[in-house]
C-alpha cells in the first residue's frame, strides 16, 4: 500500500487522533473522509449536553488566540489562574520541591505566551498543549536530558485550522475526560502514577508492591476501556 | 528516499513505550527511538497524540488548592516574558536525508557523518551520546550477514533506517521496529539486496551466547 503521508488533509488530524483511541485503522480514516464527517456529526449531536464544558474549553482557545493576536494580558491572567497551579502540582507530584516547581510553572506559562502562535486547536486542547510544554520542562529540570522530538508533519503552508475540526476535537477531549473519570479506581490510579510520578512501570511496581504484570495489565485494561468509550 | 513511495510500516511501538514517551519517563535513548520512529510513522504519531490528550485531561482534572502559586507569581512571569526578545519560535525544519531529523541531530548529519567502528564480519556500530540509563547505537550490517546471536537482560528496540532484515520469519523494512524483551533470543539477518542500517536501543547490556562475541563485547561496548 502506498503511504499518503504528504497528502493527509491537516483538517483530518483531529479525527485521526481519537480514531486511534477508538481502534480504527488510520489508513481507512485518511482515505474515507466522508465516514469521519459522519462520525463528527453524530458526536456533535451526542454532545449537546456538554455545551457548558465546551464553552469553557472554547474560552481557553479564545484566550490563547487573544494572547497571540493582541498580547492580551487579561486573557493571560485568566489562563494563568487556571493552569499555573495545575502545572505546579504536576511538577511537585513528579518530585520537584516547591520553589523549583514554582519557578518552572512560571517558565511553562511564559512559554505559552511566547508560543501562542504555534497552538493548533484542531490537534490538541489547551490543557493537552500545556501538558506537553510542562512535561518537556520537567525532563529538562529533573533529568537534565535532551528531549528528542519527532519531525513535524509536512503539510506545506500553515493554514488556519478549521473551526468545526477544532470543535470536534474539543468535544472528543470532553468524552475522554468523562471516560477517565469513570475508570475504576485501581486503573485510574495507575494511569495517574504512570503520568505524574516520573516512574517507569517497573518503578511503580517497586513503589506499590504490585507485581509488574498486574500493573501492565491494569494499564492495558484502562486503555481498552478508554478506546471502547471513544467508539 | 521518497516518503510518498514508502511501504507501510507494519511493526510499531508498543502502548507502554508511547505512554512512557508522553509521560516523559523513558530514558533519553528510548526517547530518541520514539522520536525517530514517529517521524516516519503517522499511526504511532496519532497514538502518541492520544496519549498526550490523556496527560492533558489528567492535569486539567488535578484539584488546584494542591499547589497554589506564590504571591506575585503572575507579575514575575510577565517579567520573564518581557525580558525575552520577541523572536518567532518555529518548529525545526525537516532535514533531507536517510536519517530522520531527530537522529541527524544526534549524529551531527546524515549517513556520511556517522563515525562507524568495526565490530567484526563487516558489521559496524556507532554509539550515540545519551544519558546512561540506556544506550542508543547505529548498526551497519552488510547485505546477507547475520547479527551475532544474542539475548537481552532488559528491553531492546531495533528500527530499520535503510535496507531490511529478517528475524525468525518476520520481515522488517524501513521504519519497522522490532521490540525484544529479556526472553527473546534472536538473530536478525540483513536482507540480501542491500546493506542494512538500524537504530538499536537497549536498557541493559546485550547478552551474547557465543564465547567470542562475549569477549568482544567487553572491548567494543555493545
Amino acid at each position: 500500500m502506498i503511504r499518503l503521508r504528504n497528502k493527509i488533509d491537516p483538517n483530518s488530524v483531529s479525527y485521526r487522533i481519537f480514531g486511534m483511541l477508538a481502534g480504527l485503522d488510520t489508513a481507512v480514516l485518511v482515505n474515507t473522509p466522508g465516514k469521519f464527517q459522519g462520525a463528527a456529526a453524530s458526536l456533535a449531536v451526542a454532545n449537546v449536553r456538554r455545551v457548558t464544558n465546551d464553552k469553557k474549553r472554547n474560552l481557553w482557545i479564545t484566550h490563547v488566540h487573544r494572547i497571540r493576536d493582541n498580547a492580551d494580558k487579561a486573557a493571560f491572567a485568566e489562563l494563568y489562574a487556571h493552569f499555573a497551579p495545575r502545572v505546579k502540582g504536576f511538577l511537585i507530584n513528579s518530585g520537584a520541591d516547591g520553589s523549583m516547581a514554582e519557578e518552572c510553572a512560571q517558565e511553562v506559562m511564559a512559554t505559552l505566551w511566547n508560543k501562542a502562535h504555534l497552538f493548533d486547536p484542531s490537534r490538541a486542547s489547551v490543557a493537552t498543549w500545556i501538558f506537553t510544554i510542562a512535561r518537556n520542562r520537567r525532563i529538562d529540570m529533573l533529568r537534565k536530558q535532551r528531549r528528542p522530538e519527532p519531525e513535524d508533519l509536512t503539510w506545506g503552508p500553515q493554514e488556519e485550522p478549521d473551526q468545526a475540526d477544532a470543535l470536534a476535537l474539543q468535544q472528543e477531549t470532553q468524552l475522554l475526560s468523562d471516560a477517565l473519570s469513570a475508570l475504576p479506581a485501581p486503573q485510574r490510579e495507575l494511569i495517574e502514577q504512570a503520568y505524574f510520578g516520573d516512574m517507569s512501570h517497573s518503578e511503580i511496581a517497586t513503589k506499590t508492591g504490585l507485581p509488574l504484570g498486574t500493573i501492565k495489565s491494569r494499564i492495558r485494561l484502562a486503555l481498552t476501556r478508554l478506546r471502547q468509550t471513544m467508539k | 528516499m521518497n516518503d510518498m513511495m514508502q511501504k507501510d510500516i507494519t511493526h510499531h511501538l508498543t502502548d507502554e513505550i508511547l505512554m512512557g514517551y508522553s509521560a516523559g519517563t523513558l530514558p533519553e535513548a528510548f526517547n530518541l527511538m520514539v522520536a525517530t520512529h514517529i517521524s516516519l510513522c503517522d499511526t504511532c504519531r496519532a497514538q502518541l497524540e492520544a496519549c498526550d490528550a490523556i496527560g492533558g485531561v489528567l492535569m486539567d482534572q488535578t484539584p488546584t488548592p494542591l499547589a497554589a502559586m506564590a504571591d506575585g507569581s503572575l507579575a514575575a512571569t510577565m517579567a520573564i516574558i518581557s525580558d525575552r526578545s520577541a523572536k518567532p519560535d518555529l518548529a525545526p525544519a525537516k532535514k533531507p536525508g536517510v536519517l530522520p531529523t531527530p537522529l541527524q541531530d544526534y549524529v551531527g548529519g546524515d549517513l556520511n557523518a556517522i563515525k562507524w567502528r568495526p565490530i567484526g564480519m563487516g558489521a559496524k556500530q556507532a554509539v550515540l551520546r545519551t544519558s546512561k540509563q540506556a544506550t542508543a547505537r547505529l548498526l551497519f550490517i552488510p547485505a546477507g550477514v547475520a547479527m551475532p546471536d544474542h539475548g537481552h537482560h532488559g528491553m531492546e528496540m531495533t528500527m530499520v533506517l535503510q535496507g531490511a532484515f529478517q528475524d525468525d520469519g518476520d520481515h522488517f523494512a524501513r521504519g519497522d521496529v522490532e521490540v525484544a524483551d529479556s526472553d527473546l533470543q534472536h538473530t536478525p539477518v540483513a536482507d540480501i539486496h542491500e546493506d542494512c542500517i538500524c537504530l538499536a536501543v537497549t536498557d541493559a547490556p546485550l547478552r551474547f551466547t557465543g564465547l567470542l562475541p562475549r569477549i568482544m563485547q567487553k572491548f567494543i561496548g555493545i
